[in-house]
């Protein structure tokens, strides 16, 4: 009885235009772009839990592989720049660029919106839908480049940093010029044992020196007549990488033989799972630019009259991909 | 929006793009300064250079977050308290920074004393100096020889 009561109570006083009758909206912003907000802020929650994953297991281990040594090439290197030129960092700040001007992109986008000019909108939209796919392709040449060419995967990091001084030993075990210090990056080749003469990438002869400058084709005849084994040289493991053995020249273990020994392990799967997170957020962001693109050319948002308010929110996420970039590009290539 | 007119907030625009190109432009010399690519011999700077390098490489960063979050997703616009909603969230992640990435250095240390980096072998005596987990572990790994 009295539940009924206040029911009745409730629909006599109902008021639209008070604030809990929905007169009133929280935070003076839409429900569209309050929600998107909230959204964008749990997105930030995922993002930041893998990255303080990433900073955790990078704080856990001894050595990490150097960005400028790990991320030097980019489809240009065997272009006009010689073919081991080594070019840190100047790919992904390309990548970059290609987002910061599509963010730009999408806030004229928006701003064309507000005035509701159909065409503008259209433009701009194309130009940031362009800047996604430019960058989604950079991507797509980088992970190529380091999973086929340079043999990093999820388990394996052939991408390492001497933790000892030291000097190479060449193929006999002869002491060779090649002389490294401690924090000196290297890359653990792999010997190809099948069909198909593998071209280098061009830096990952570069810490290796005159020894590995040998047509791709001798590596292969190299390879058939070796198995996996320890040799005076290297150790070949049963992947077909190739571990260079050196000779430690200062510390603790002076003048003992070691072989190069794999990079952390959890690189390869913080970094291919936290870029490609992001990749995916900026590709599925490219699909919603593309729907609310047909949608605005074909007029949808005209007859809605508010200043094109889907534009706007496909904008938030759409800077929030970008935000998140900043972020992914200071830890994994910067620092 | 509102209060700028569209010429105004068009060329605000084009200002945003210079600035975050520039700022990038500058993140990337200085990580590249910082690890040696850039006026050095090649070797990645240690010590203060470091750290002031790693300093700035955060600062700039959060620069071009916040103009990003301020100007292009526009929150410096709305009303205050939803932007304080949005960011003081945030802190929490801040929060959680400090004592993972402590707990990180603390595994280094470890897999150190442990002679994973450096091979070395565990000596009987070291076992009798450490106490509590890190005993434990001591002993279980001279067990399993």
């Amino acid at each position: 009885m009295a539940n009924h009561s206040v029911a009745d109570h409730d629909t006599e006083h109902y008021d639209p235009n008070s604030a809990w009758g929905g007169g009133e909206r929280p935070f003076r912003a839409s429900y569209g772009k309050l929600m998107m907000w909230y959204f964008l802020l749990s997105d930030a929650f995922t993002f930041g839990g893998f990255l303080i994953a990433y900073g955790a297991l990078r704080f856990s281990s001894p050595s990490w592989p150097l960005p400028d040594a790990v991320f030097a090439t980019g489809p240009f290197n065997n272009f006009g720049f010689g073919d081991s030129t080594h070019l840190p960092l100047v790919f992904v700040t390309i990548m970059s660029f290609l987002l910061i001007i599509s963010s730009v992109t999408m806030v004229r986008a928006v701003q064309e919106g507000h005035r509701e000019n159909k065409n503008g909108v259209v433009f701009w939209m194309l130009m940031t839908v362009l800047g996604g796919l430019g960058f989604l392709s950079c991507q797509a040449w980088e992970w190529n480049n380091l999973i086929s060419k340079e043999h990093l995967t999820i388990g394996t990091d052939p991408f390492g940093t001497h933790t000892m001084a030291g000097v190479y030993l060449d193929d006999e075990g002869k002491e060779t010029d090649e002389v490294f210090k401690v924090g000196t990056p290297y890359l653990i080749h792999k010997l190809h044992s099948g069909h198909g003469a593998e071209g280098q990438a061009g830096h990952v002869e570069m810490h290796e020196g005159g020894a590995e400058h040998q047509p791709a084709a001798h590596h292969e005849e190299e390879a058939a007549a070796m198995p996996p084994g320890d040799y005076p040289g290297f150790v070949l493991d049963e992947q077909m990488f190739k571990h260079r053995k050196f000779k430690v020249t200062e510390g603790a273990f002076a003048n003992s033989i070691q072989s190069e020994q794999f990079g952390p392990k959890a690189f390869g799967g913080l970094f291919f799972f936290i870029t490609g997170f992001h990749g995916f957020h900026v590709f599925s962001g490219v699909v919603f630019l593309l729907i609310i693109l047909i949608n605005a050319a074909s007029g949808v948002y005209v007859k809605r009259k508010n200043g094109y308010e889907m534009v706007e929110k496909i904008g938030l996420y759409w800077h929030f991909v970008d935000l998140v970039w900043v972020f992914v590009f200071l830890v994994f290539y910067l620092l | 929006m509102s209060h700028l007119s569209y010429e105004e907030s068009k060329k605000r625009v084009f200002f945003g793009l210079k600035l975050l190109a520039v700022i990038t432009l500058l993140e990337v010399i200085t990580s590249l300064y910082g690890k040696g690519f850039i006026g050095g011999n090649g070797e990645p700077h240690t010590g203060i250079i470091k750290w002031i390098v790693i300093l700035l490489l955060i600062g700039f960063s959060i620069y071009k977050a916040r103009f990003i979050i301020f100007e292009f997703m526009h929150l410096g616009y709305e009303v205050k308290s939803l932007s304080w909603a949005v960011l003081f969230p945030i802190g929490l992640l801040v929060w959680a920074m400090f004592p993972f990435f402590q707990d990180g250095n603390s595994w280094m240390n470890r897999r150190e004393h442990h002679g994973d980096s450096t091979g070395k072998e565990i000596q009987e005596e070291e076992i009798q100096k450490e106490s509590g987990l890190l005993k434990d572990t001591y002993i279980i790994e001279s067990n399993r020889g």
